[in-house]
């Protein structure tokens, strides 16, 4: 959400300065995102005519202006806008200025061999409309007397950029982010006398919201303004709007997207001629069609609420009009709608449909059910003072009738849960600048919760409104006290430690890749467990669960050795996946070693690393971690991405009843797919879940050895056939 | 003057001279050889009078000793020379490179969540673990987010079949639930680990990780909440003084929730942690919702505590100072071995976090 504080002023009286705003934004829970200095720039660009045009000698698209900006010489600058004639004030950009659409900075440039000092703009360069072909016309009644002026007004305001968390629907308007600022001590919050349309014109459209099995809205207001004359809207209204960001548009569409922004009311206007007979509120059908406002046509599914009148859907409820209805500058009379519209529902459509839009980010969090008839009046009232015409009276149907939530809240509960204590006198003052209306009963308060507040329904939510506005800074710190009841590590986990470091020991360096990979490496490695696919990968690449350690291991020992460094010792300990259900996964470690052992060395000769290095490296490991290395068996079934001829299988005891790993060389043929160019590649596997864990405590182990004091006896044997 | 004597002169003046070691063998065969001058006489000593024999032989004796014992001496004298001026010869150049070390290292993920581990352990805390793979009520509906939340529009999450029930997790929160399914309460845990989101750029990364704290006992308070994370905080960046600010913000599953910042300057390029005006956000936390309470069938009237998550990754860059979380998952050789760690350096209570 964009302020300024200029337009927060609105709602607040406050003495305090802009910097404290920021800062107490953020305590109480409206974080400042960024800050952005917007007259700082802006101050460059200048109100300007050009005096004569003449062809560039060396382009035939582009003109040489020579352009009167106020100074006592023309600037000559190059234009390649059509509409660049003598005669046109326009808007001057001189080098040094920032031009808002694409923040690139100007400078004295040559184009085709002609010097250009500056250039003059396009709407759409200026962010002010979405006019892009020619540069702005300003009209010369207006402005003739105003060249070498500024063409924006001074305003020392900044832009701030709020992150409203979605539990705060309210704080998408400023009404509601001066009151969460007035009830913190900021200001005070001003009364702001809601106007009633005094009319007696019946509202002559009929609006339905049918009865039916998940109707996604509840409540439906509208008006009608006959005989209006859409402009442009007024200055200051437009300035409101660009100080924040917006593009001004129309006056009737800029008067809706207003009354949105200021006290987060989404409203809907209707060209009402384009209405056939009468507007129904329903569930769309499966295979209706409609073309939105964005010129994009959706095709609907069963059950998405639409406002539709009797030739078919007119727009997506609280997320999108569609062109049908639109309202044009010649429209006439137009149908103001102002309607409550279910979250969930929102957020099923707009989810189906793909659409994100502000009207639907507001209606997906919950608006105020209460300001149907508000965010009417205020509507009607400034588009008749704008645009003339006539207001009917507001019709309202409903399906169902709000009632504020209500809460009984216990004061002990904030200490209880907060640890310290604040005055019954600060509750009930914060509490009522929030809206809250309350009851002292006995032993507790009942709340009325305020209809703009959907996230607030348990006491707890209440504590949480007191801490916020009193402040976090008033949580006393309680230290933490240095006790242990239960050991930090289990004996899995402190496995998992051991080997991790007794690997990286060995020589090799700890990867982490992501668990998931690239499905043709995977292949090589997948053997016969299922493929894990990801439905919505960011890409291909990374597209499925990885089955094995190696396929990431291997495709970034690859990556290093083509950054040629050829002698590598990578491994990584870490999740497999064997299926899409929670706890289908096991611990693995891989290992790769590539390239040659005492390469280039002055003292001896290099060798390949080969799988007796591999198995050094394994069964270190193993022995280091507490087996007994006379109890390990190796045999030679191995699967089939290693050598088959140089690799091994490894089992901690006679039985073989579970396989703690594999060594070997990787097999040549996935050397030559992956087309890795190194000496050598060998590799292991442990598996760590099937690793008995060592029954006996360290300390249990060693028994008492009193034969060391003996020199060792040696025995030969010889053997003849 | 007797031949005695004459012979103990004669020698002991060779044996003074500088020999070398044959020649001291050459003085031994011609003293005490088959034929030497002193096996000679002691064969002579059958010969000599009775009454001189005793005087004799008991000289013959000393002077044969002394002879012996000079002899010896000369020979370790004569050999200790000779070693010495061999090993002059085998003098060689030690400024040449040693043999290639082989050193390991442990990746800084790896060593940040046992630093975080060791700290927490001090003050209680034992480590649980759960699946990367979660279904989708662990992951968001039993932590009070449910489907059709605008909440679950801040994670975007990674999906293994069309019906969005099994997922990659997408914070370490489903520990919490999965801890407080299996035991009852009180509750004491950190569980580090894996995370993903479909994200990427150059602060965000599919894969992350993120460790979860629960603490849920019968009088935990957002006081308790706020020392546990002080202390964390400043152990962990091993400052004396942490300039820590909590700010009021929303997650689904906890109720009141806070982000931390923690104060920090830039000095000299490089990021200072704990002082200065600047703020940066590094957890998320608050007094975890009664809902959730609910959900694992922990009575909320009774117990009552706090949770919090850390981005580990983002802890490590801070403190190490790397830029690139990406960095993190490419395993560039170099990019290892420089910000990796000694596998015997691990962090613990006794020896500190880091040397």
């Amino acid at each position: 959400m964009k302020i300024t504080f200029d337009w927060l002023k609105d709602h607040l009286k406050t003495n305090l300065k802009e910097k404290n705003l920021l800062e107490q934004l953020t305590n109480i829970g409206l974080e400042v995102e960024s800050v952005e200095n917007l007259s700082g720039d802006k101050e460059l660009f200048k109100i300007a005519k050009i005096i004569k045009t003449e062809k560039h000698p060396n382009a035939d698209r582009l003109k040489i202006c020579d352009v009167n900006v106020g100074e006592k010489e023309l600037k000559k600058v190059v234009c390649g806008a059509l509409n660049a004639k003598e005669g046109l004030i326009t808007i001057y950009a001189p080098p040094g200025a920032i031009i808002p659409k694409t923040k690139t900075k100007l400078v004295v440039a040559k184009i085709r061999g002609v010097t250009s000092y500056g250039m003059l703009c396009s709407g759409s360069e200026l962010n002010l409309t979405d006019e892009s072909a020619g540069i702005i016309e300003l009209s010369n009644s207006k402005y003739e007397k105003n060249i070498g002026k500024n063409y924006f007004t001074k305003s020392k305001t900044k832009l701030i950029d709020l992150s409203i968390t979605p539990n705060r629907p309210d704080c998408l308007g400023f009404r509601g982010i001066a009151r969460d600022l007035a009830a913190s001590g900021f200001g005070k919050l001003k009364d702001i006398k809601e106007k009633k349309i005094k009319s007696k014109i019946k509202q002559s459209l009929k609006v339905k919201i049918t009865k039916e099995k998940n109707q996604g809205c509840s409540a439906f207001g509208s008006c009608l303004i006959t005989n209006v004359k859409n402009t442009e809207s007024p200055k200051w209204l437009k300035d409101k709007l660009i100080s924040i960001g917006q593009k001004p548009i129309s006056a009737i569409v800029d008067i809706t997207n207003y009354i949105m922004l200021d006290i987060n009311r989404p409203l809907h206007a209707y060209d009402a001629d384009k209405i056939e007979k009468g507007i129904i509120v329903r569930n769309s059908k499966h295979g209706e069609v409609f073309t939105a406002l964005d010129n994009k046509t959706y095709k609907l599914e069963n059950g998405m609420c639409v406002i539709s009148d009797n030739k078919g859907v007119l727009g997506l409820g609280g997320i999108i009009g569609g062109t049908r209805s639109g309202t044009e500058f010649d429209t006439k009379n137009i149908l103001l709608e102002s309607a409550y519209f279910e979250p969930s529902s929102i957020r099923k459509t707009a989810k189906k449909l793909n659409l994100d839009t502000d009207a639907k980010f507001r209606f997906e969090r919950g608006i105020d059910p209460l300001s149907i008839e508000n965010g009417l009046c205020k509507a009607a009232l400034l588009i008749k003072e704008i645009c003339g015409g006539e207001i009917s009276k507001i019709d309202l149907q409903k399906n169902e009738n709000f009632k504020n939530k209500t809460i009984k809240f216990d004061p002990k509960l904030f200490e209880k849960i907060t640890g310290f204590k604040i005055s019954k006198k600060d509750i009930l003052k914060i509490l009522d600048n929030l809206g809250f209306r309350l009851k002292k009963e006995k032993n507790y308060f009942k709340l009325i919760v305020p209809s703009w507040r959907p996230d607030i329904s348990k006491p707890i939510d209440v504590v949480e409104e007191l801490v916020r506005i009193y402040g976090y800074n008033h949580i006393i710190i309680n230290e933490p006290i240095k006790e242990r009841h239960k050991p930090t590590l289990n004996k899995s986990q402190k496995l998992f430690h051991f080997l991790q470091r007794s690997v990286a020991t060995k020589g090799y360096l700890e990867a982490i890749t992501w668990s998931f990979t690239d499905p043709k490496y995977n292949d090589l490695f997948r053997e016969k467990k299922k493929e894990i696919k990801i439905v919505n990968p960011l890409s291909s690449e990374i597209g499925v669960l990885r089955n094995s350690i190696f396929s990431n291991l291997i495709f970034y020992t690859h990556k290093n050795l083509n950054r040629d460094i050829k002698d590598l010792s990578l491994f990584e300990i870490g999740p497999i996946f064997s299926g899409s259900a929670p706890g289908e996964q096991e611990t693995v470690i891989g290992g790769l070693r590539s390239g040659k052992i005492s390469r280039l060395s002055w003292i001896e000769n290099d060798r390949n690393v080969d799988i007796f290095d591999v198995k050094k490296d394994v069964i270190q490991t193993l022995i280091e971690a507490g087996y007994d290395r006379s109890k390990i068996q190796i045999d030679d079934i191995t699967p089939n991405y290693y050598h088959p001829g140089k690799s091994g299988r490894i089992f901690l005891n006679k039985d073989k009843d579970k396989i703690v790993g594999y060594f070997g060389e990787i097999h040549p043929n996935i050397i030559k797919k992956i087309d890795i160019k190194t000496e050598a590649l060998v590799g292991f596997e442990i598996f760590v879940d099937n690793l008995k864990k060592p029954q006996k405590l360290l300390k249990d182990q060693k028994k008492i050895v009193s034969s060391f004091r003996f020199s060792k006896v040696r025995k030969r044997f010889c053997f003849y056939n | 003057m007797s031949d005695l004597k004459k012979i103990k002169e004669e020698f002991l003046s060779k044996l003074k001279s500088k020999l070398n070691l044959l020649e001291v063998n050459q003085i031994k065969t011609d003293l005490f050889g088959k034929n030497g001058l002193i096996t000679n006489q002691f064969k002579k000593i059958g010969s000599i009078p009775e009454l001189e024999r005793k005087n004799y032989a008991s000289e013959l004796n000393l002077i044969k000793d002394e002879l012996m014992n000079l002899i010896n001496l000369k020979v370790i004298e004569v050999e200790i020379a000779e070693v010495n001026q061999k090993l002059q010869k085998e003098k060689i150049d030690v400024t040449l490179p040693e043999r290639p070390i082989s050193r390991g290292k442990i990746h800084p993920v790896s060593q940040t969540i046992d630093e975080i581990s060791s700290i927490f352990s001090e003050i209680g805390f034992s480590i649980e673990e759960g699946p990367d793979v979660e279904n989708e009520y662990n992951n968001f509906t039993a932590l009070n987010t449910p489907d059709h939340h605008p909440a679950r529009d801040m994670h975007d999450t990674f999906y293994l079949d069309k019906n969005k029930q099994k997922l990659l997790r997408t914070h370490t929160s489903p520990v919490q639930i999965r801890t407080m399914l299996k035991d009852k309460p009180p509750f004491k845990i950190i569980a580090p680990g894996r995370t993903y989101r479909s994200d990427s750029d150059q602060t965000h990364a599919p894969m992350f990780h993120q460790v979860e704290g629960l603490h849920i006992d019968k009088d935990i308070n957002m006081g308790h909440l706020k020392g546990c994370l002080n202390y964390f905080i400043k152990e962990f960046f091993e400052v004396d003084k942490i300039k820590m600010r909590f700010r009021p913000s929303h997650f689904p599953f906890t109720e009141p929730s806070a982000e931390v910042d923690i104060g920090y300057k830039i000095k000299d390029g490089k990021i200072v942690i704990g002082e200065g005006d600047k703020w940066l956000e590094i957890l998320g936390c608050g007094m975890v919702h009664p809902n959730v309470l609910k959900n694992v069938k922990v009575d909320s009237d009774k117990y009552q505590g706090y949770a919090f998550g850390i981005g580990i990754d983002r802890l490590a860059m801070l403190k190490y100072g790397i830029n690139d979380l990406r960095a993190f998952f490419e395993c560039d050789y170099r990019w290892l071995n420089h910000f990796g760690f000694d596998p015997l350096d691990v962090p613990t209570n006794y020896r500190g976090l880091s040397r």
